[in-house]
């Protein structure tokens, strides 16, 4: 979609860029993110988080005025226009400060208040602050502006070392307690101060990788091992895959405890996004209901195992884990006998009913006897194996690793078997796949069972680790969790679904900041990716082209074609 | 009428099987309750009333997405959280009217004016969302515009809730809300009674708007064919602008008596399991069939106050009215196993449903 192709290329673009920009700004701030972000610290105790998101908007005015100008060909206006987008990118947050000024403590607008003034005037005061203010937007809008100028090679390194910093930045505590390991606790004290970067070190990385990818080192290796022979390109991948196992064997020994907690929450849901991979990615069944199977896998394992529960703990872990695995697929099939004449957005209205009819059966009096209402199940044991217990997060992270190369090896494996070429057919015509004689019964029915094994694997390892689940554990939240996670890797990617994992799970987990504004990223991610780039961050190479086929086709008919996949 | 029964799949006959289970569970748990004669003929009757005070909601908030679905064929899946933003905004309005006194001198007057912002609210939000989230993807497969609908319902949720807090806010009492009306034998909290009728004349005005005027006309035209109604002159844009519009004032209108009829208050995620609630109505009625959203509004609330003293209690199942939340979604699956149609609806054509 380019909206700039219907309107002559003037000063308006350039003002209607800056004032959008200004505009997201204003959003962030009324909503809370500037201030809640302020608090995390990136380079040295001068520039935080807020302060970046704060000029964001003029940076990306400044930058998207300046590629619509250099691409109509009118160099000479690049610097110019992006000023302009950058200066009026500033004036919306105006009315936050306005408000916050006359208004410090509303009881309406929660977030609107002296802090985020404090924030968006540098602490200079109301007048001068919201000069600066003006006058940094403006600057930051230049540079926006200036960056496309830039030649290929210089953005990309810039792109890169900006992006290392940043990151450092960003994760600084967690950087500093996997560094200690290998630098020594000194050098991470220098490195990271107050909890961000030190400026100086800011520096050198900035310089360091700035040079690096502008020289090259590193690109080399890609177009070299393109070059060789497709035999040897293969035992190169064998040893990649030995060499990535190794790392992620090694892996919780390096990072700690509380990383570890991490990636194992992570790995938790690498299980279920497999598995909803399948049902959402491979089948097209869009389930929003796939909380209920990570319930009864939990609930199972509880249940089971709890030696104060129901039946009084008669089951250790890896003999309820089948039993749990086998709940999951026989509700994965129950659940999905009354949907399977349903399509599309029916289908995710219903199943999202049978979620919130799990939840709330979860919640009752009814079934409290057995599952234990609002009290949950307590004291469920941690696995052990031959005598040891698992009981440490690096040993659960394991276990959900294996967990995770499982299902991603069935998953893989299901996706280029029959069974997967006819789901594939399905997600594409219903109709069509029937009368190429695909049972659809059996094939829906397949995809539900197995998606729902592999979320009630997950759920049950996951009340093994916790000890003690309650029902308010299986909300509607961890669906969306899980959508969003394969949405934003790529329907139907398998990567995708560590990728989506690793970036909506886990980044939220390092930056307890982020944790209020979750769901808000999610829905605006989910909008995003679909407007931008349906076939998310890392998709199958199939669905890729697929997805940008018409686009190559009829590049002038912009709109709505983007997406024009199956129906 | 004949059964081919080579045709007859194994899912056919489970259906049959669930079918004739959950009517035998129904009537088992009526016949139980009634003959043991727990409740008067008066409770039912003051359960039936405030069935239909909250049905007459459900069935606003339904009447936007069937009009949506009419259109586009889809679900407009953040209209519950639509629903939220004009009550959750107007709170503050009517906080404002109460603390100045101005509530207690012009109740219907405050009255008028909240529903006026929280339509306001919710109609430009309506709109907004439409433009953002949905005309973008117009044409697009039908898995795509859905997945953005569920991330708009999210973020407007976690938009509101950083725009305004977390926490729960009242309505302030209305004196002439106030107290009950007696029917006879038993008595009715008055504000039931008016919320009723005055969704009623909403139902109406709405009925009356879409048949009557000419935006009306239009709109059905476009439901029933859009490139036709394209080639007749009809700017398909500002028609659908114009339903969204048009759900989303329903909605807002709604959030008000909803806000007057509860007491425990407006939250940021006070839309969702309306949302789900109001979609069942529309889709108990017929989904694009405007009768039929109010109708299958009505019917939900009724089904849902009697329910758990009706059905689950007759069943043996404690603390029936726990599972308040369930009866709705079950009711949902259950309508969609049986009629898919719905109660009004013609058969959808395959493509439509």
């Amino acid at each position: 979609m380019n909206l700039t192709q219907e309107h002559t290329l003037d000063w308006r673009t350039a003002a209607r860029n800056g004032l959008l920009g200004g505009t997201i700004i204003l959003y962030f701030g009324a909503i809370g993110m500037v201030s809640t972000f302020s608090v995390r610290n990136m380079v040295g105790t001068f520039l935080n988080l807020g302060q970046i998101l704060s000029i964001m908007g003029a940076i990306a005015a400044g930058l998207i005025t300046g590629r619509t100008f250099l691409k109509a060909d009118q160099r000479a206006k690049v610097i110019q226009m992006g000023a302009l987008s950058g200066l009026l990118a500033g004036l919306p947050p105006l009315i936050l400060i306005i408000m916050g000024t006359l208004v410090p403590n509303s009881t309406m607008f929660v977030n609107i208040n002296a802090e985020l003034v404090e924030i968006l005037t540098f602490g200079l005061g109301a007048l001068v602050g919201s000069l600066a203010l003006i006058v940094v937007s403006g600057l930051m809008g230049v540079l926006g502006a200036a960056f496309v100028l830039l030649g290929e090679k210089y953005r990309k390194a810039l792109i890169n070392a900006l992006l290392w910093v940043l990151l450092l930045g960003l994760f600084s505590e967690n950087a500093g307690t996997v560094l200690q390991k290998f630098l020594g606790t000194s050098a991470v004290r220098w490195l990271f101060q107050n909890k961000s970067l030190n400026p100086i070190a800011a520096i050198i990385i900035f310089a360091l990788t700035f040079a690096f990818s502008l020289f090259g080192v590193g690109n080399k290796g890609k177009t070299k091992i393109q070059s060789l022979p497709s035999e040897k390109q293969k035992q190169l991948r064998l040893i990649y895959i030995v060499l990535g196992l190794v790392f992620a064997l090694a892996l919780p020994w390096m990072v700690g405890t509380f990383l570890s907690q991490v990636l194992f929450i992570v790995g938790l849901y690498v299980m279920m996004g497999m598995g909803l991979n399948i049902v959402v990615g491979f089948a097209g069944l869009l389930d929003l209901g796939y909380v209920a199977f990570f319930a009864f896998g939990a609930y199972t394992m509880g249940v089971l195992t709890s030696p104060g529960g129901f039946t009084g703990g008669i089951l250790n872990f890896w003999l309820a884990l089948p039993i749990a695995i086998l709940v999951g697929v026989t509700f994965g099939i129950i659940l999905g006998f009354p949907v399977l004449n349903m399509r599309g957005d029916y289908l995710a209205i219903v199943t999202l009913g049978f979620g919130e009819i799990i939840r709330v059966l979860a919640y009752s009096n009814w079934l409290a006897p057995i599952i234990g209402g609002a009290q949950g199940v307590l004291g469920i044991p941690t696995p052990s194996l031959f005598g040891f217990r698992l009981g440490k997060p690096e040993y659960m992270y394991y276990l959900v690793l294996l967990g995770s190369l499982v299902a991603a090896f069935i998953a893989a494996r299901l996706r280029d078997s029959r069974l997967g070429r006819q789901w594939m057919a399905m997600r594409e015509d219903e109709d069509v796949a029937e009368t190429m004689g695909i049972n659809l019964v059996q094939t829906k029915l397949l995809a539900f069972a197995i998606g729902a094994g592999f979320s009630a694997a997950s759920g049950a390892i996951f009340a093994s680790r916790l000890q003690n689940i309650f029902p308010n554990s299986f909300g509607i939240l961890v669906s969306i969790n899980v959508l969003s996670l394969i949405i934003v890797g790529g329907l139907g990617s398998l990567p995708g679904v560590v990728v989506g994992a690793a970036i909506l799970v886990g980044m939220p987990e390092l930056l307890r900041e982020f944790a209020e504004y979750r769901l808000l990223m999610y829905g605006l991610l989910l909008i995003v990716m679909m407007l931008a780039k349906p076939e998310g961050f890392w998709p199958e190479e199939t669905r890729k082209r697929e997805l940008h086929a018409k686009e190559d086709w009829d590049n002038n008919d912009a709109d709505a074609e983007v997406v024009g996949a199956a129906d | 009428m004949k059964i081919n029964l080579e045709r007859l799949s194994w899912v056919d006959v489970f259906l049959w099987v669930f079918r004739v289970v959950a009517i035998a569970l129904i009537i088992i748990g009526i016949v139980n309750t009634l003959s043991s004669g727990k409740y008067t003929s008066e409770q039912w009757g003051t359960l039936i009333f405030a069935g239909l005070a909250q049905g007459s909601i459900y069935a606003l908030i339904a009447l936007g997405y069937t009009l949506v679905y009419g259109i586009l064929l889809m679900i407009n899946f953040a209209h519950g959280d639509i629903y939220m933003a004009g009550a959750f905004t107007a709170v503050f309005l009517a906080d404002k009217l109460a603390t100045t006194g101005f509530l207690a001198v012009h109740p219907w007057l405050s009255l008028l004016l909240l529903m006026l912002l929280a339509s306001t609210i919710s109609m430009l939000l309506a709109v907004l969302v439409e433009r953002i989230a949905y005309r973008p993807l117009r044409g697009a497969p039908r898995l795509v515009p859905l997945i953005t609908a569920i991330g708009a319902s999210f973020a407007i949720e976690y938009t509101f809730r950083g725009l305004y807090g977390p926490g729960f806010h009242s309505y302030p009492d209305v004196p002439p809300l106030m107290g009950d009306v007696n029917m006879g034998t038993f008595a009715v909290p008055r504000v039931q009674l008016v919320v009723f009728f005055a969704a009623l004349v909403l139902m109406v005005a709405l009925y009356y708007f879409v048949e009557r005027t000419k935006m009306g006309k239009a709109m059905r035209a476009v439901a029933e064919d859009k490139e036709v109604a394209m080639l007749m002159g009809i700017d398909i844009d500002s028609v659908i602008v114009i339903t969204f519009a048009l759900g989303g004032a329903l909605a807002g209108a709604a959030g008000i008596f909803n806000g007057l009829f509860r007491p425990q208050g407006v939250y940021f995620f006070m839309g969702f399991v309306p949302g789900i609630k109001a979609f069942t109505a529309a889709v108990l009625g017929g989904i694009g069939n405007i009768p039929g959203a109010m109708f299958g509004g009505l019917l939900l609330g009724i089904i849902e106050a009697l329910g758990p003293n009706l059905f689950l209690e007759g069943l043996g199942i404690p603390a029936a009215n726990q599972l308040k939340d369930a009866i709705a979604f079950t009711v949902l699956v259950l309508i969609l196993i049986f009629r898919p149609q719905g109660i009004f609806g013609e058969r959808l054509s395959e493509k439509k449903a």
